[in-house]
This record gives structure tokens, C-alpha cells and sequence, in this order.
């Protein structure tokens, strides 16, 4: 790994996380917003992880771990809230979904 | 003996009738209301014989009440001679009157509520007289106040009930307020409201000759309060209307007691009226101009409370002129005996209405006399006594406010009060004959009232005829030198003329020939619809005052100021600015999630732009 510069993985993790805002942004399905969130996370994690190793200090694997089990709780519950407004309206189209708008 | 004991007793009537009264069945309430104010007679009773010969003022200072820089005024309360005519007078008439009201609201709605307010009413009363200092007085002063408005309204499902006790208290602001402007003066000028330590500061001033100067100032707005309350020209219009509450009140509060509380102001702080004579003379004359303009105005008045109301305004009259000839022990002696004769004829007029179930029309009643006996005599003495009749007591009352008007500065005085002596004899009887002589005009069944009615009725013409010989002048004379009047036949024997005169003169027109009323009525023309409209003087105020205030009220206070200015333009108007700003902050709170994100997303790239400058540099 010695050759491989920090550099890089950070420029990977700020395309990864580009990507997630894209996806969330631009997506109009609610599932793939929800799966560019976890692209957004995977990149912060993938920064933090790259921190620690560079700083030899190994906090940042704490929080990624931390950030994988919010995660995987967060899939749990969101897919639930996802199946559950599927069955209600019959669509996944995030901009159908406005009922609490003004 | 502890002084606050004495008003305590109907405080806590009222509290008790107050807070439970439509629990309490009519008997308890009867126990409680009228006990606690027989209990407070005696007390007072045992309190004078305790300490007998009033020589000195018994003071005592039960807490203080407002401290403030050089301001300190306590709850005290004194006991000297004046205020034990007073006390006497309040808790005896007070009492009777309360036993007179068990029989008179029987039937009516609102029995604990009546009471409650009665007791209310004695307690400020009791404060009212017996207070050592000005602001005390003014407590008691604005708390009768308040129960003569309360009681005015009691039958507040009639509009005209509640016109009256707003009239009442809306004219008696206008006194109250002469009246608080003349206790800051005097505030400002003595640093003290106690009258013991003004009367001795007072006395090493020098006596105002301008009428300009302070005392003198400090006494006409005194003055005008007891215009106000005692209902003296030109503030007397609410007294007559105050005639729409129960005959008890109008007995109690509006003949014997409160409205005499003018009188009873100016007598404590005569000290001050001492030293400005130019304000005396103005009080001698607004008393005298009352007495004769309400007892013109009693001569065609056919209401029979009516009558008697304004034939207490013109009493009020006699004893205004009293204070301001410097008389002060003639008044009070008037306030007592008329307290006495004057509660009479409002009970027996009350007794009367009572009888004929709520009748108040003189030209409705006649020939009770034998429908109601002791109605009858009672108030025929009460009539006799209000004319001045010999050795009854308004005989030698009046006849002491006559002789010092005789002996005055300006004896045409005494031939304007001696005249209206005789308008007095003559409207009172007018009414008394027409209500018991004659034929009965009425539709009713008249009945002679209850004894717990009657009763009252007869202790109140035992006091008429023998009050005079209480001598209230001397029992005075410590406080207020006698002026001692050599025995002057002169004035008594033309008073009595006037008074014998005018009764013979209403026995000759209403009973005699009664056809000669309807011709002098005729002959009269104009200056009789003048007095039965009572000198227009409601409707000139209303055009003068009241419609005037209404209509600026309503075009430049409501509609300019309040819907104008405050409603469409500081209210409306900031809502509007507010929905301004909101209109355009809005649109950052969408609600829809890519806006927010796209928002986070740029506040987070600023963030980062501006941290990295700050690396950078």
C-alpha cells in the first residue's frame, strides 16, 4: 500500500460521495436515493478510514464502524418506511410523495 | 375595645351572604346579614358607654398600609364625637333598614345577593366615618360608591336599572376626581393625610383672603367630591335616577347615610374650610341654590320615590348651606335628624309600593289610609317632621340652619331657605295626600305591610319626633364652638309660617278642592312642563356633554383611532410587513427534499471554499 498515495483514496471517496449527491439529488425514485445515501456514507467512511491509516491512530476505524452499524440500522428501518409507503400509494416516485408539503 | 371590630362585623355578612348566599336558606341569610349589623350597633353602643363623655378622640392604628418616601398612611381608625353621631346613625338607621328589607324582598330574586351588598355597603360605610385619615376616607368613600352602583343595578334585567347605576357612578367619577386632585394637594402641601396633623399645621397658617390660595384650592376640589357624592348642583342628576334599586336602598344609601357622607366630609375637615371663607361662601351658595332648584323640580313630580329624592338633594341643600354659613353642628344635627325622617319616608313609601304591588305612581294611589294604618300615621309624621312642625325634630334641625343663616353675613339666605321650608311642606304633603287621601285610583288590592316593615317604621317616627331633643349642637360644641344665637323668635316663627303655610296650601289643592291643582297646573303652563321635565337639565347634558363625548368617541376615537390607527394600521400593518418578508423566505422551505438537499449541498461547498481560504492563507 506504500505506493499507493493518500491522494488517491481521497479523490475516489470525493467521487463516490459526488456521485451519492447526484444520485440524491437527481434520482427520482425513492430507493435510489436511499442507496445514494449509503454511497455517500460508504465514501465518508472510506475517508475516515484513509485518516487513520495515515495518521496511525485507529479512531477512524471506530467511527467507520460506528457509521456501518447506523447504516445497516438506517437500511433496516428506511426499507421498512420504503415498503410501507409502497403499499399505501402504489408509487415510489419522490415527487408524489408530498403529502406533509405546504 | 377594638375599633375594627365594628366594621368587621358586616364584612364578614357580606362575605358569608357573598360567597354562599344562594346556598343558604332565607332564614340564615336573615341571622347573618342582619345580626352581623346588629352586633356592629352593639358594639357601638358598648364602645360609647365605655367611653363616655367622648372628651378625647379614641385613635387606633391597626396596621399601616402604604409606606412610600414621606408617604405613610395607615388603617387607623378614630372614635370622637363626631364620629359617634355618625356611628349611631349609620349602624341604628342601618339596622332598621335591614330588618325593614326581610320583609320588603321576601318575593324578590336575589335575596343573599341584596344582603350581601347591604353588608357590603355597612362596612364601608363604617370605614368611611370612622377613618383618622383622608385616603382612608376615600376607601370607604369609593367603596359606597361601588355598592350604590351595585345596588342601583340590582334589578339589572331592566335597562333602565342598569342606566341609572352607570349614571350614578359615572357622575360620582367626576366628584371623585376633584376629590383625588384636593387629597394631592394637600399631599404636596402638608406631607401627611392624617387629620389630626393637618389641623395642627393648619392652624399656624393665615386665613385666605384670594381665592386663589392653596387651602382655598384644596377645599373647592374637596368640595367637589361632595358634590358628587352628596348630590349638590350641578352634579345631583344621579340621585333621582338612583331612585331604580330597591326603596331599602334608596332608604339606606340614598337618603340616611351615603349621600350625607359629603356632608360628614366636609364637617371633618372643617378645619380647612375655617381658613378659606371664599370657599365657604361658594359652598353656602351651591347648598342653598340645590335646596330651592330640587325642591321646584319636587313640586311636579309624580313618581313617589321621585319626590323623596329630590326632596333629598334639597335637604342636602340645607345642610351644604349649614358647612358653608360655618354652621358645622347645625349640619350634622340636619344629617341626623333628616337621616331619621328621611329613611322614613322612603320606608313608608317603600311599605306603599310594597302594598300595591310595585305601584310608584302618585296618580295611581289614594284613599290608603284605611288599607294601611300605620303606614299612615308613620308617614304622616315623617311629613310633618320634614316640614318643620314644632318640637318635631327637622323643626329644630332646620330651624338651626335657618337662625345661622339669619344671623349670617347675608340674611337673604335665610328668606330663600325659609321660602323653600315652605316648598318642602308643600310637595311632601302633596304626596302624602294624594297617596292617602281621596279616592283610590289604583287597580290593586292594597295591604298593610308585615311588622318586621312596620316595626322599623314606627322606632324610625319615634326617632323623628323626639330626635330634636338629642342636641346635637352640644354635644358638638368642643369640636365646633356654638355660635350662640340669642333666642330669636324671628327666623323660627317665619320658617314655621312657611312650612304650616305650604302644608295648608297642598291640604287646600289636593284634598279640599281637588279641582284646583289641574287648574293651577293650567294656569302655570310653561313653567310647569319646566319643572315636571326638571329643567331639561338631562337632556342638556345629553346634548351638551354626552352626545358630544359619544360622537367623538365613535368618529375619532373608534372608527379614527382604534380601527384606523391601531387596528388597519399597527396591528394589520405589521401583519402585513411580516407576511411580506415571509412571502419571499418562504421559498427557501419548500418542503421538497432535493431543494433542501441541493441547499445543504451548497452551504456545505461554502463551507469548505471558506475553510480552505482561511488554509490557505
Amino acid at each position: 500500500m506504500d505506493h499507493i498515495p493518500v491522494s488517491w483514496y481521497l479523490t475516489l471517496s470525493a467521487i463516490l460521495f459526488g456521485m451519492g449527491v447526484a444520485g440524491f439529488i437527481y434520482r427520482k425514485s425513492v430507493i435510489t436515493v436511499f442507496m445514494s445515501i449509503e454511497l455517500m456514507l460508504n465514501a465518508v467512511n472510506l475517508t475516515f478510514v484513509t485518516f487513520s491509516y495515515q495518521n496511525r491512530n485507529i479512531d477512524g476505524h471506530i467511527y467507520s464502524f460506528f457509521v456501518m452499524v447506523v447504516a445497516a440500522a438506517e437500511a433496516a428501518v428506511g426499507l421498512a418506511i420504503i415498503l410501507t409507503i409502497f403499499k399505501n400509494r402504489g408509487t415510489l416516485q419522490i415527487d408524489d410523495i408530498d403529502s406533509m408539503k405546504l | 375595645m377594638n375599633l375594627w371590630l365594628i366594621p368587621l362585623c358586616p364584612l364578614i355578612g357580606f362575605l358569608l351572604s357573598g360567597l354562599l348566599g344562594k346556598r343558604l336558606p332565607k332564614q340564615l341569610v336573615n341571622i347573618v346579614c342582619v345580626g352581623s349589623v346588629a352586633v356592629s350597633f352593639g358594639l357601638v353602643l358598648f364602645l360609647l358607654a365605655q367611653i363616655y363623655p367622648v372628651d378625647t378622640p379614641v385613635t387606633e392604628h391597626d396596621f399601616t398600609w402604604i409606606q412610600s418616601g414621606f408617604l405613610k398612611v395607615g388603617f387607623d381608625l378614630t372614635v370622637d364625637r363626631l364620629t359617634a353621631v355618625m356611628l349611631l346613625v349609620v349602624t341604628g338607621v342601618g339596622l332598621l333598614i335591614h330588618l325593614y328589607s326581610i320583609g320588603y324582598m321576601d318575593h324578590e330574586e336575589g335575596y343573599g345577593r341584596f344582603f350581601a351588598f347591604l353588608n357590603l355597603f355597612m362596612f364601608f360605610m363604617l370605614v368611611l366615618v370612622m377613618a383618622s385619615n383622608l385616603l382612608l376616607v376615600f376607601v370607604g368613600w369609593e367603596g359606597v360608591g361601588l355598592c350604590s352602583y351595585l345596588l342601583v343595578g340590582f334589578y339589572f334585567k331592566e335597562k333602565f336599572a342598569g342606566d341609572a347605576a352607570n349614571k350614578a357612578f359615572i357622575v360620582n367619577r367626576i366628584g371623585d376626581f376633584g376629590f383625588m386632585l384636593g387629597i394631592f394637594l394637600l399631599l404636596i402641601q402638608f406631607k401627611t393625610l392624617d387629620f389630626v396633623s393637618i389641623a395642627a399645621a393648619v392652624k399656624t397658617m393665615p386665613i385666605e383672603t384670594s381665592i386663589g390660595g392653596t387651602l382655598t384650592v384644596i377645599t373647592l376640589l374637596l368640595f367637589v367630591g361632595a358634590c358628587g357624592k352628596s348630590a349638590q348642583l350641578p352634579l345631583y342628576v344621579w340621585l333621582p335616577d338612583a331612585m331604580a334599586g330597591p326603596t331599602p336602598v334608596s332608604a339606606l344609601i340614598h337618603a340616611a347615610t351615603m349621600v350625607t357622607a359629603g356632608v360628614y366630609m366636609v364637617a371633618r375637615v372643617s378645619f380647612l374650610y375655617d381658613h378659606a371663607p371664599s370657599a365657604m361662601h361658594i359652598v353656602a351658595i351651591v347648598g342653598l341654590a340645590t335646596a330651592v332648584f330640587a325642591a321646584t323640580i319636587g313640586l311636579a313630580q309624580n313618581d313617589i320615590k321621585k319626590v323623596f329624592a329630590y326632596s333629598t338633594v334639597s335637604q342636602l341643600g340645607y345642610m351644604f348651606l349649614a358647612l358653608g354659613l360655618g354652621a358645622y353642628s347645625a349640619g350634622i344635627f340636619h344629617l341626623m335628624t333628616h337621616a331619621f325622617f328621611k329613611a322614613l319616608l322612603f320606608l313608608g313609601a317603600g311599605s306603599v309600593i310594597h302594598g300595591l304591588s310595585g305601584e310608584q305612581d302618585l296618580r295611581h294611589m289614594g284613599g290608603l289610609r284605611k288599607a294601611m294604618p300605620i303606614t299612615f300615621v308613620t308617614l304622616g309624621i315623617a311629613s310633618l317632621t320634614i316640614s318643620g312642625v314644632p318640637f318635631l325634630s327637622g323643626f329644630y334641625s332646620k330651624d338651626a340652619i335657618l337662625a345661622a343663616a339669619y344671623e349670617s353675613q347675608w340674611p337673604w339666605m335665610f328668606w330663600v331657605g325659609a321660602g323653600t321650608a315652605g316648598l318642602t311642606a308643600f310637595y311632601v304633603f302633596r304626596a302624602y295626600f294624594l297617596t292617602f287621601l281621596g279616592k283610590y285610583r289604583g287597580h290593586h288590592h292594597p295591604h298593610e305591610s308585615p311588622l318586621v316593615m312596620t316595626f322599623p317604621l314606627m322606632v324610625l317616627a319615634a326617632l323623628s319626633i323626639g330626635g330634636g331633643f338629642l342636641s346635637v349642637p352640644q354635644w358638638l360644641a368642643p369640636m365646633f364652638p356654638l355660635t350662640e344665637h340669642g333666642v330669636d323668635l324671628t327666623p323660627m316663627l317665619i320658617s314655621v309660617g312657611f312650612g304650616v303655610g305650604g302644608i295648608v296650601l297642598a291640604y287646600v289643592m289636593y284634598v279640599l278642592a281637588p279641582g284646583l291643582s289641574d287648574g293651577v297646573k293650567s294656569a302655570s303652563g310653561p313653567i310647569y312642563t319646566l319643572l315636571a321635565n326638571k329643567y331639561y337639565i338631562d337632556e342638556l347634558y345629553s346634548a351638551v356633554i354626552v352626545r358630544p363625548l359619544i360622537l367623538v368617541s365613535r368618529t375619532v376615537l373608534w372608527r379614527g383611532v382604534d380601527q384606523g390607527l391601531i387596528d388597519t394600521g399597527l396591528v394589520n400593518g405589521l401583519g402585513k410587513v411580516i407576511e411580506a418578508f415571509g412571502s419571499v423566505a418562504r421559498r427557501w422551505q419548500s418542503g421538497s427534499i432535493r431543494n433542501s438537499a441541493t441547499w445543504i449541498l451548497a452551504g456545505s461547498l461554502l463551507l469548505i471554499f471558506i475553510l480552505g481560504l482561511g488554509a490557505a492563507r
